[in-house]
């Protein structure tokens, strides 16, 4: 189980950042990912595995300023 | 009328207290991309006496900007660097105020926002948002980042917020309302996001100021 985005969702098995991403849906060019408290920088995503007690938050930006 | 130095500080104590006004003078703030969340940020700060105020774009003053910057007229084909500094220099000419008419990229960030400790990202497209957040976090320990996402269309006031997402990100708006789904950007909603910015940046000014 792991917490995005203040929901509880379970995993069935290990997954790397960067694939939960991509099958979530989000456009990894537009969001900031935080991990248990801190940044996620982008050239780990690939690297990076989510673990069971994990808690992300993903920001995804959207237009006008 | 000309006041000097002295008679603007006095009148913003008057208003701020001396104790606040000292942390306000030390604030050291970058604001990143001077449209319509910026260009407010940056006359809200530069009014109550932020000291030292850092304004990046790399982009001229074009009619379409007036219907929510901080612009006039005269100012349209100006930079926004060069306009915005003039306008905040009418308020209080005492300001340390540094310009870059730069593009902001990743491989900048280190450089141009070395001397700043809280940084506004105030940039219109998602891509630049999401660089310079994740540029400022990755790339610096201590700096704190402003951001602002979701502030397109009218109404819905109270749905705008701020957020903290770690001890050195926060983020204001809706997040859902992208001015690309056909929702214009106007100067009253724009604005309340921009006060949120700008409120929030008060705030780590005064408090983080208690601390040293």
């Amino acid at each position: 189980m792991i917490r995005v985005n203040g929901e509880d969702r379970q995993l069935e098995k290990e997954i790397i950042l960067q694939d939960f991403l991509e099958r979530e849906g989000y456009q990894t060019g537009r969001i900031a990912v935080e991990k248990n408290g801190g940044i996620v920088p982008k050239s780990r995503y690939a690297e990076t595995l989510l673990h069971s007690g994990d808690v992300l938050e993903i920001v995804s930006f959207v237009g006008g300023g | 009328m000309r006041f000097s130095k002295e008679e603007i500080q006095e009148a913003l104590c008057l208003r701020h207290t001396h104790e606040i006004q000292e942390r306000l003078d030390r604030g050291r703030v970058a604001v990143a991309g001077l449209g319509g969340l910026g260009s407010f940020v940056a006359v809200a700060l530069a009014r109550i006496g932020v000291g030292h105020l850092h304004l990046i774009d790399h982009d001229q003053v074009d009619l379409t900007n007036l219907n929510r910057q901080q612009y006039c007229m005269g100012h349209v084909g100006m930079y926004k660097t060069d306009a915005l500094r003039e306008q905040l220099l009418e308020i209080n000419p005492y300001l340390d105020i540094r310009t870059d008419c730069v593009r902001v990229c990743e491989e900048n960030i280190r450089e141009l926002f070395a001397e700043d400790d809280i940084i506004c990202e105030a940039f219109d497209v998602p891509e630049s948002k999401a660089m310079l957040v994740n540029g400022v976090l990755g790339q610096f320990e201590e700096k704190k980042i402003v951001s602002a996402s979701g502030m397109a269309g009218y109404g819905n006031s109270n749905e705008i917020r701020t957020r903290k997402i770690t001890d050195r990100f926060y983020l204001c708006g809706d997040e859902v309302s992208d001015s690309r789904n056909g929702l214009g950007l106007m100067a009253p909603r724009v604005g309340i996001c921009a006060g949120h910015e700008a409120n929030l940046i008060v705030q780590l000014l005064i408090d983080d100021g208690a601390e040293r």
